[in-house]
């Protein structure tokens, strides 16, 4: 499993310096090291989140959203009639809840068409894992900067570190 | 006319009176007319004019005050925008930045579809900023009030909100003829 801190360092050093989000249990080891950092600012709602990250961009910032992947539904119309019209970059640090049907009920439909979802809406994505994390990262800040539209990274429970081992 | 007894003004006037007070500072615009009409009346590269996202002005603001500290920004927001991302009203509560002023022109309708009602008739939304930790919060009806209000919020810490009540008059105003990447070009320039 990947140490919440090595993630966000790695994170920071790809630039990253506004985070913001909503919370999921899978994320709980990320935020507490941005919280201890100081670099965290709690959103209420993902798609408020979304807004706050487009307008830390604007002001200079390289910003991060986390959520749940149940928030993407939140979030849906922020991301398309604003980041994606409006050219602003984003990084989605998305939960995959429900993932292959092993979860609560009301994560079964998100965790199974997710990835359908984010194709249709035009987002960038890709799954992040141990063996390829430098990789994937590389490829996020690479792919927001060049396409200037959200791009998500897709983190399955048991990849870092949260928590509750 | 459904607002409050003694209400006068358009929106457009309001907007005016108070854009002619402002100069460079960030403005973030909800979509819909208020853009609209903010873009007819002055287009300044400081202004940022949602045109989607329904309910995210705030947010997009508290995004930029956040990163700028150094800056006074300000929201030019509606009853209707207000009541569909009231969460962010609690998260500038929470967070107290001093730079963030939020005038809420209030007509009670959802002017941009067709005047249907809203509800901030019955719920008074600058009290629900009052209660979520805005500092300064001041509700006004006529010219003069809103004239001397702004110019005090300009010179406190925030956060504050201004709900000026206005009419349901629309300006005859185009879309805004910008495409949004030039907008988001334009506004990252001139806020640097």
């Amino acid at each position: 499993m990947i140490e919440s801190d090595v993630f966000v360092q790695a994170l920071e050093n790809l630039g990253v310096n506004f985070f913001t989000g909503v919370p999921d249990s899978l994320l709980g080891g990320i935020i507490e090291e941005l919280l201890t950092r100081k670099l965290y600012t709690p959103a209420v709602r993902e798609d408020e989140a979304v807004a706050m990250a487009a307008g830390a961009y604007m002001a200079g910032k390289v910003s991060a959203v986390l959520m749940q992947n149940s928030g993407l539904g939140t979030a849906l119309n922020t991301l398309i009639s604003l980041n994606m019209i409006y050219r602003q970059p984003c990084i989605l640090l998305v939960s995959w809840r429900g993932f292959e049907g092993k979860d609560a009920p009301e994560h079964l439909v998100m965790g199974e068409t997710m990835p359908q979802l984010l194709d249709t809406m035009r987002i960038p994505h890709r799954t992040l894992s141990e063996p390829t994390m430098m990789d994937d990262l590389r490829w996020v800040g690479q792919t927001v900067m060049k396409q200037r539209i959200p791009v998500a990274l897709l983190i399955k429970k048991g990849i870092i570190k949260g928590l509750h081992p | 006319m459904r607002p409050e007894q003694g209400t006068m003004q358009s929106r457009a006037q309001a907007m005016a009176a108070l854009l002619e007070l402002l100069t460079d500072q960030p403005v973030i615009i909800c979509n819909g007319f208020p853009s609209r009409e903010a873009h007819k009346l002055a287009d300044r590269p400081t202004h940022f004019y949602m045109i989607g996202s329904m309910g995210n002005a705030p947010a997009i603001a508290l995004g930029v005050a956040l990163s700028k500290p150094g800056k006074q920004v300000i929201v030019f927001d509606g009853d209707g925008n207000v009541l569909m991302g009231m969460g962010t009203l609690a998260t500038v509560g929470a967070l107290k930045p001093k730079n963030f002023i939020h005038v809420v022109f209030d007509n009670e309708v959802y002017g941009s579809t067709g005047n249907q009602p809203t509800i901030s008739n019955v719920v008074q939304l600058e009290k629900v900023a009052r209660a979520a930790g805005y500092v300064n919060v001041e509700r006004v009806l006529d010219r003069d009030d809103l004239v001397y209000e702004f110019k005090d919020m300009l010179k406190k810490d925030g956060p504050s909100m201004l709900l000026v009540k206005v009419n349901e008059f629309v300006e005859d105003a185009g879309r805004v003829a910008l495409e949004p990447p030039a907008i988001t070009a334009r506004f990252m320039n001139a806020i640097e």
